[in-house]
């Protein structure tokens, strides 16, 4: 083979590679669209979903996609963060590679394999000792309403929290053990405290790159499929409480397309193609974030 | 000692030695104690993650195992209430379907790694960029893009499936075959040249045998990725009670057996998902596990 | 030379005491006796003994591997976090034993100042968020503080006059020479007793070294430095007494001389001394 015709198989093999993801962007955009042209906007903004009667709102889904999205974001900033540092900084030694090692193992367990546990395990749970405690301590602030039944808006939360954890903690690590250890030496020299090295040097240092995670994260809650809808409860109707039965984008498409025909269908793939959109968007802007930190460092195996 | 004998305070430096000092010894005691909080706290944390993420391994394990009969193994699934069903079905059409996905995307995947190694350009970009849009673009759409470019003409089928499949582990591969690829001294490629051969041939005889073991890692955590993924399945081979081995017809598979047996109201079906979940996982990890090894193996070799 | 304080100090003191004051070399700041340490039981530098005097320079000179660094370190306890590392001997800093388990390492560095041999102020704050960082650990939050000394350590390091107008700029917008200069700013705003040089110059150009040599001179009346260093030049033309340390057969490094500079340059008491200066060996 010469050199003329290697570069041409090549490069052609790469070029098929951006058709693939532009045909993939094309394919939703065309039948993404037809949705359009019979409903007009509005269904994007109602909240009436009744496909018997040709309502088709998917507000109530958007909102459950951002309110489980908020949820496991919520708990996974916080508690990924403390994690990664004690993983890169503070876990005993001997810990930190073991632990680091089950955290990112954990990155690959299928997410049918959370929602199976979530559906079986913690839903029972929930409903008998989760649901009632939240709802006697912080009834008050009308979050915590209705029936405990264990699958619902907070289960889906907290379900996803556990699903991007390890994502948020592999990364957070990498990037929070990536500090110039002289940064690090001379906020000892100082006279810093642990903790004051951690705050005020470590994680302002791993800004950019903790940041990418979190958006990594949150990417990952937004699109999941499976879990959620095991988890859930599958409810057309806006979650009025935590603890309600509700729906994502995804587990509406994942638990309605089997059945789904004509405008249904076409409502679908409009919703796909808006997670599509989205999903594009926050990874590229995580993609952006993250590898500006890497450049100095090699990636870690668990952002691929 | 150091403090010398007169007032000190009438020295700018010296009376700020001591008003800093001063601050610094009245407020050690405080500040150790919130740094004593902060780490106390993040352990706390640590031990918070790694409560549920040990539950899961050890749920999975002890309902999986007991369903791993031989029944298990060797028997189709059937309808709810009738006894000795298995996953053969499943596991078989995952087999199939995740072999024919592995067969396409591994040669294109190792090309394209080769592309982006050996290209600096927009184009090459262009390709870098899709690559790691598209590993973290939610799954189900894929599944959809399968249903529409393959389902919709040729109705559902196991090779829909491995197109979703592929197209979830192609960026995977070829991001890690570019890795692998730029890691191979550049003094041997071009030795390579230099003795006369041809860039293909170099590539062929010196530089993907020496990447060899980064690109097996590659593949191995591509494959890992496919295997786990199940909404694409849904809208591609859509499912199949019976033993279907022909790759254009309705298959099963195992992410949907678990997801649809997981939310059935009967407990040997729900059983059986367990044992199901209990081998997907495994399977998962020790392709994981085999990764790390491949790639520390070659980081101590390279050493 | 008149400083303000010329002036000010003699109040209540006899002639005397003016004068010890004054001096250099008359006043022990920091005392190493028997210093060894060792990383996994294996001595580094071992039985090192030797004290620095007030506003002087005290230069740790030798070849690689003679354990400088290593002895700078245990001055400050650097060594702390590397669990490997066992530090033995008596180091006093006025009447703290440096090397004391009760002695706070945290509040012995806010008395102990420290520059690395690269830059490395924090690139996520501002020029003037570096030069207090130490302040700011040691919980100092009173402005006019914080002002106070920001600015006379940005004077002392010779980087008032460039940073005056852009305090609120990010410090990675300094050149490497600055960058150094904000590190010895930002160590010198504490009021360190003493401060430990771990070859500060040895990262940047010619130029830039020079103006941290000059400032060198210009800092021991503040505060009392220990320096190290592997270029002879350099410890010749900045410091007032010199230690010479040597890697033993054991490869650990030792002590050889302890002398004014002058002195271990021109008529060295050892042999390997005379070796080492004139460019034998190392």
């Amino acid at each position: 083979m010469s050199d003329r015709v290697y570069r041409i198989l090549l490069g052609t093999v790469g070029g098929i590679f951006v058709l693939i993801l532009v045909g993939f962007v094309v394919a939703m955009a065309t039948q993404g669209v037809p949705a359009f042209s019979k409903l007009g906007f509005s269904f994007l903004w109602s909240s009436n979903w009744d496909p018997t009667h040709n309502h088709f709102g998917i507000l109530p889904f958007m909102i459950g996609t951002l309110e489980t999205t908020a949820i496991a974001v919520v708990l996974t900033v916080p508690i990924g963060l403390g994690t990664a540092l004690a993983l890169a900084y503070l876990a005993p030694r001997r810990l930190r590679a073991p632990l680091g090692t089950a955290v990112e193992l954990l990155a690959a367990v299928p997410s049918v394999v959370y929602g199976l546990w979530g559906l079986l395990v913690v839903a029972p749970f929930f409903r008998t000792q989760i649901e009632p405690g939240l709802s006697s301590v912080f009834g008050w602030t009308g979050l915590f309403g209705g029936a405990n039944q264990g699958v619902g808006l907070l289960l889906a939360g907290v379900i996803l929290f556990i699903m991007v954890l390890p994502t948020m903690v592999a990364i957070s690590r990498d990037v929070l053990a990536a500090v110039p250890h002289d940064q690090v030496e001379g906020a000892m020299a100082l006279g810093a405290t642990r903790w004051q090295l951690l705050r005020k040097v470590v994680v302002p240092g791993a800004r950019v790159g903790v940041l990418g995670a979190f958006t990594l994260a949150t990417g990952r809650a937004l699109g999941e499929t499976v879990a959620v809808a095991l988890v859930i409860g599958n409810s057309t109707h806006l979650a009025t409480s935590l603890k309600a039965n509700a729906a994502t984008i995804p587990s509406l498409i994942v638990s309605t397309f089997g059945e789904a025909t004509g405008t249904e269908l076409n409502v679908l793939f409009t919703s796909a193609l808006v997670l599509l959109v989205v999903g594009i968007g926050v990874n590229a802007l995580a993609r952006m974030f993250v590898r500006s930190v890497a450049r100095s460092g090699a990636e870690s195996v668990a952002v691929a | 000692m150091t403090t010398l004998s007169f007032d000190s305070t009438l020295d700018p430096i010296l009376s700020r030695r001591a008003e800093i000092q001063k601050i610094a010894s009245s407020s050690v005691k405080r500040r150790k104690t919130y740094s004593k909080i902060g780490i106390a706290v993040c352990l706390l944390c640590l031990i918070v993650a790694c409560i549920p993420l040990l539950a899961i391994i050890g749920y999975t394990v002890a309902k999986g195992l007991p369903a791993w009969t031989s029944v298990f193994f060797t028997k189709n699934m059937l309808p709810e209430g009738i006894p000795n069903g298995g996953l053969y079905n499943a596991i078989i059409g995952t087999l199939i379907i995740d072999a024919i996905a592995i067969a396409i995307t591994v040669p294109f995947g190792i090309l394209g790694g080769l592309f982006l190694a050996e290209s600096d350009g927009p184009i090459a970009g262009a390709v870098r960029f899709s690559a790691d849009v598209l590993t973290g673009v939610p799954s189900i759409t894929i599944g959809i893009f399968g249903y529409i470019i393959w389902v919709k003409n040729f109705g559902y089928s196991g090779y829909a499936g491995a197109l979703a499949i592929g197209i979830i582990m192609l960026p995977v591969i070829m991001r890690a075959a570019e890795t692998a690829l730029r890691g191979v001294p550049v003094n041997l490629y071009e030795a390579g040249l230099a003795l006369g051969a041809r860039k293909a041939t170099v590539a062929r005889k010196v530089t993907l045998p020496v990447a060899l073991p980064g690109l097996i890692t590659g593949v191995l955590l591509a494959v890992a990725r496919g295997a786990g993924e199940t909404a694409p399945l849904i809208f591609t081979i859509f499912g199949n009670q019976f033993l279907q081995t022909n790759p254009s017809k309705p298959m099963e598979a195992l992410p949907i057996a678990i997801y649809s047996y997981s939310s059935q109201p009967y407990n040997d079906l729900i059983q059986i998902a367990w044992g199901g979940a209990l081998l997907l996982m495994a399977v998962i990890l020790v392709l994981n596990i085999g990764a790390r090894l491949v790639s520390a193996r070659l980081r101590r070799e390279r050493r | 030379m008149t400083t303000p304080s010329d002036t000010t100090q003699t109040v209540g003191l006899t002639t005397q005491e003016v004068f010890m004051a004054q001096q250099p070399g008359t006043t022990k700041v920091m005392g190493l006796e028997d210093v060894t340490v060792t990383f996994r039981g294996r001595p580094a530098v071992r039985g090192v003994s030797f004290d620095a005097y007030e506003k002087e320079v005290t230069a740790l000179i030798g070849p690689s591997g003679s354990g400088k660094t290593t002895l700078l370190r245990a001055l400050n306890r650097m060594h702390d976090t590397e669990r490997t590392a066992a530090v033995t001997g008596r180091i006093m800093l006025g009447d703290t034993n440096v090397n004391d388990k009760s002695t706070d390492p945290t509040l012995l560095r806010s008395r102990v100042g420290m520059v690395f041999q690269r830059p490395n102020p924090f690139p996520t704050m501002s020029i003037y968020d570096n030069a207090v960082a130490g302040l700011r650990f040691n919980g100092v939050r009173k402005k006019s503080l914080l002002d106070e000394a920001a600015e006379s350590a940005l004077v002392a390091a010779a980087l008032w006059d460039s940073v005056r107008e852009r305090l609120k700029v990010s410090a990675s917008t300094l050149s490497g020479g600055e960058q150094q200069r904000l590190c010895i700013a930002r160590a010198l705003a504490v009021e360190p007793e003493v401060l430990l040089m771990d070859e500060p110059t040895s990262a940047l150009d010619p130029i830039a070294t020079k103006r941290i040599e000059e400032l060198i001179g210009e800092l021991k009346d503040r505060v009392t430095i220990i320096i190290v260093t592997h270029n002879m030049q350099q410890a010749m033309r900045v410091s007032d007494r010199c230690a010479f340390l040597l890697m033993a057969e054991d490869r650990s490094g030792e002590l050889i001389e302890y002398a004014p500079t002058s002195k271990l340059f021109s008529e060295p008491d050892d042999p390997r001394t005379l070796d080492y200066v004139n460019g034998r060996f190392g």
